[in-house]
């Protein structure tokens, strides 16, 4: 019997209408052979679509339907879902990207564009002809979560997941975990510090059986997929051991010859290659600096704790799924970019914050007392198309925080804010009425003409047309400037590579759908949260990372996950068995059986994982791989060069 | 074959479900644009391409067959880059029997972030197309 079915075509608001005349795509296909039914949708994923199609399918009795929409990563799950609940068997459904593939690839081209849906909504219904009902297969998922990242999104996904009894692998790429929090003084907006929060993170983790932290670590090879990825960790060993107490780690870093910038710092203060803890920094455990140490072996002559022949060390481990919480870089200026690296009194926000944590009564920098501040917003954010486009979202609002702790700190400070339009969205508005209170000055500069940095005889000044007074120009000699550098993707992207992890147009990680599925990536099992994902302050990258926790609790919670019953199937009055197939099965999942007394091959369905390398290479032609067989890649190449 | 008057050549792409179909989306996503007569059908594995498809591809009337394949990204193993070389191979000699220029056929690593890798490969391969399809007529 024919198939009876219904097709809907989606308008995605105009995502797709816009470009493709979807009503001409409906009146194409409605008379194709098999089509009951066609319908154009304005959302074919909203709650009243969904309903409707379920109307449909059981009102008109159709036993498959085709949904030419966005891509079916995003939603391949919904309509299999509105079948099931239609009691429609879920692989009678057929998907056809419309909109990645067809509307936003050709926006140029509207009536190319629309050409092309009509072919593929037609290659879809010669695919769901031949469609049949199947039963999904069951693979094992192993409960636990690898959390890469031990910023505050990685630290809050690995308390949820362990809440929920799932076993996890925190990785931390540096000594300490902590992330940029544990970097920050006083944070808005609950004015609790960076090393509170870290704290009481850290502490909620470690007493946890359940949990396995890893620092100084990374992940070097992963292998396996969505249930069971293996991953290596390497880690590098600090060389100090624990009984090291604050004594000796004194006179070992008394001895040690090198002297680097300290990261922690921004490189406003140096710190030997081996350091001790920060306040916010955990484990309490001090370290040596593999990549700065020159492995002298001084430090090793006056603390018999420290051993510096100790190796990296490798352990495997196998996790369900994947969480990546990887962080941000703040961005670096280029040279001269207003005066940065060349004018002494030019420095970024992340070490004015630092400066101000680091100074008692007096803002004292390089020997000067500070007064006069200004700050430079928007730098390596909202640059247009050249640069970074977007905003950093959290740069206005700790702008005017770290402006007001400074005010309030030390006397006699007054803040000017160069500005392209504050953003102090939500709760952080009332920062910004508090900061005018307090009688900080506001200057705005356009886009195109942005505030300048100039010094004249070692005094620096800065210059703006300030729009707020019909583009006056003004100036205002100041003691340091502060660049509002913004956020951008961390450089070392190593982890993001060796997961293949789809980047955004901004270079950061990107989600599948980013209102409808935003910690989902384009690989099955792995999460993105925080920052490693867009610009957010810490409000953000939690909520981010509860989300991404919770969807990855979801793979693999039932301690099972469905597979797709996608096998290969051999058709024994052709089959001759050569040998051929089981030789090109990576799997071993091909062997010789019998049909009466015919030698043929047999295929063992639990071990088969539907990659189809079998079927090229069969000289009779005698197998096939199921939802991909000849039939339906020949019809959906019929339908292909359908003229139109 | 392609014919003079046409801006763009038909092709056939055969892309995989967790390699290239993200490329390719992302390529949508991103707006680079790249010719409409250009279609995909989604696979599992490039390995797993039979070369009766291919040809059938060329006898129904696509200019070209491109093969967006997984190399050594393929989930399936690592055998896959070897193979989907194996079925390129049988196909082009199946290709010559027919009489068919074996550079209509083109193969491609495309990893799932290779977006503009893809548009730039599809590009060039219309271009060669349409201008085959013109020295040879
Ligand atoms: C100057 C400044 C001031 C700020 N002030 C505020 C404020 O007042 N209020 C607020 O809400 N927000 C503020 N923020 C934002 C806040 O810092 C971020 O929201 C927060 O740090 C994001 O946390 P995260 O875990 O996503 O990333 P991160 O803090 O960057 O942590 C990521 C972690 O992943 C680790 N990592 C990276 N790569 C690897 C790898 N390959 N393997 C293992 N581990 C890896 C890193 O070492 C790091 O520990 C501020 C930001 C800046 C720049």
């Amino acid at each position: 019997m024919d198939k009876r079915l219904g097709v809907y075509i989606c308008h995605c608001g105009g995502n797709i209408s816009d470009y493709v005349d979807v009503e001409k795509v409906r009146e194409a296909i409605e008379n194709d052979g098999c089509v009951l039914m066609s319908k154009t949708t304005q959302f074919a994923c909203s709650d009243s679509n969904q309903k409707e199609m379920v109307l449909d399918i059981q009102e008109q009795n159709l036993s498959g339907i085709v949904v030419a929409s966005c891509s079916p990563k995003l939603h391949l799950n919904t309509f299999r879902q509105v079948s099931e609940r239609a009691d429609l068997n879920k692989y009678n459904y057929v998907h056809a990207n419309i909109r990645e593939q067809a509307s936003w690839a050709h926006s140029d081209d509207k009536k190319g564009a629309t050409e092309k849906t009509i072919l593929l909504v037609k290659a879809a219904i010669a695919k769901a002809r031949l469609a049949e009902s199947l039963t999904p297969n069951k693979i094992m998922a192993i409960n636990a979560v690898a959390v890469i990242g031990g910023g505050v999104a990685g630290l809050k996904a690995a308390i949820s997941l362990s809440d929920k009894n799932t076993q996890v692998v925190l990785i931390e790429r540096e000594p300490f975990i902590g992330g940029r929090v544990g970097q920050w003084g006083e944070m808005f907006t609950t004015n609790q510090t960076g090393n509170e929060l870290i704290s009481s993170l850290y502490a909620q983790l470690v007493t946890r059986k359940n949990v396995q932290i890893y620092t100084n670590s990374e992940v070097v090879s992963y292998s396996g997929s969505i249930g069971d990825f293996s991953l290596k960790i390497e880690t590098t060993p600090r060389y100090i051991s624990q009984d090291c107490d604050a004594k000796e780690l004194q006179k070992a870093m008394d001895v040690c010859p090198v002297v680097v910038p300290d990261p922690f710092t921004f490189g406003i203060t140096n710190r030997k290659a081996i350091y001790g803890f920060a306040a916010s920094q955990y484990p309490k455990q001090a370290t040596i600096d593999d990549a700065a140490c020159t492995h002298c072996g001084a430090c090793e002559k006056v603390s018999k704790n420290i051993d510096l022949s100790l190796q990296k060390e490798m352990v495997e481990l196998h996790v369900g799924s994947v969480l990546m919480a990887t962080g941000f870089d703040p961005y670096t200026p280029e040279n001269g970019e207003f005066g940065y690296a060349e004018n002494e009194s030019v420095i970024t926000l992340p070490q004015f914050k630092k400066l101000i944590d680091n100074s008692e009564s007096k803002l004292i920098y390089k020997g000067k007392e500070i007064k006069n501040i200004a700050y430079i917003y928007c730098v390596g954010s909202r640059q247009g198309d050249e640069g970074n486009s977007y905003c950093s979202r959290y740069c206005c609002t700790s702008t005017i925080h770290s402006a007001i702790i400074a005010k309030k700190k030390f006397k006699n400070i007054h803040n000017f804010h160069f500005n392209r339009g504050i953003r102090t969205y939500g709760k952080q508005e009332v920062l910004y009425a508090e900061s005018l209170k307090l009688g900080d000055l506001y200057l705005q500069a356009t886009d195109d003409s942005p505030a300048e940095v100039y010094s004249e005889n070692g005094r620096t000044w800065v210059k703006v047309n300030d729009i707020l007074t019909e583009s006056k120009e003004m100036q205002v000699e100041v003691d340091l400037v502060v660049l509002v550098t913004g956020m951008v993707p961390r450089s070392d992207k190593k982890v993001s590579t060796l997961f293949k992890l789809p980047k955004g147009r901004d270079r950061f990680l990107n989600e599948i759908h980013m209102k409808l599925r935003p910690v989902e990536t384009a690989i099955d099992g792995i999460t993105i949260a925080g920052t490693c994902q867009s610009p957010k302050n810490v409000a953000e990258s939690v909520n981010s990372s509860l989300s991404a926790a919770t969807k990855a609790f979801s793979y693999i919670s039932k301690g099972e996950l469905e597979t797709e019953p996608i096998v290969v199937e051999i058709d024994a009055v052709k089959c001759t068995w050569c040998n051929e197939c089981s030789t090109a099965c990576p799997f071993d999942a091909i062997t010789q059986g019998l049909d009466g007394d015919r030698k043929i091959a047999v295929v063992n369905t639990t071990v088969c994982k539907g990659c189809g390398m079998c079927t090229p290479v069969c000289p009779t032609d005698a197998i096939d791989l199921v939802t991909f067989s000849s039939k339906e890649i020949m019809n959906m190449i019929d339908a292909l060069t359908e003229q139109i | 074959m392609a014919d003079i008057s046409k801006k763009s050549a038909k092709i056939l792409v055969f892309s995989t479900e967790k390699i290239s179909d993200p490329a390719i989306d992302m390529a949508g996503l991103l707006k680079l644009h790249y010719p409409p007569t250009v279609y995909t059908i989604t696979i599992p594995c490039s390995s797993g391409i039979k070369p009766s498809w291919i040809m059938y591809a060329y006898e129904k009337g696509f200019d070209g067959v491109f093969i967006a394949a997984d190399g050594s990204d393929c989930v399936f193993g690592e055998s896959c880059t070897e193979k989907t070389g194996a079925l390129v191979g049988k196909t082009h000699i199946l290709m010559q029997e027919k009489q068919i220029e074996p550079a209509r056929l083109r193969m491609a690593a495309m990893c799932s972030v290779c977006s503009e890798s893809f548009v730039k490969q599809i590009k060039s391969f219309n271009e060669y197309l349409l201008k085959s399809s013109n020295t040879e007529k």
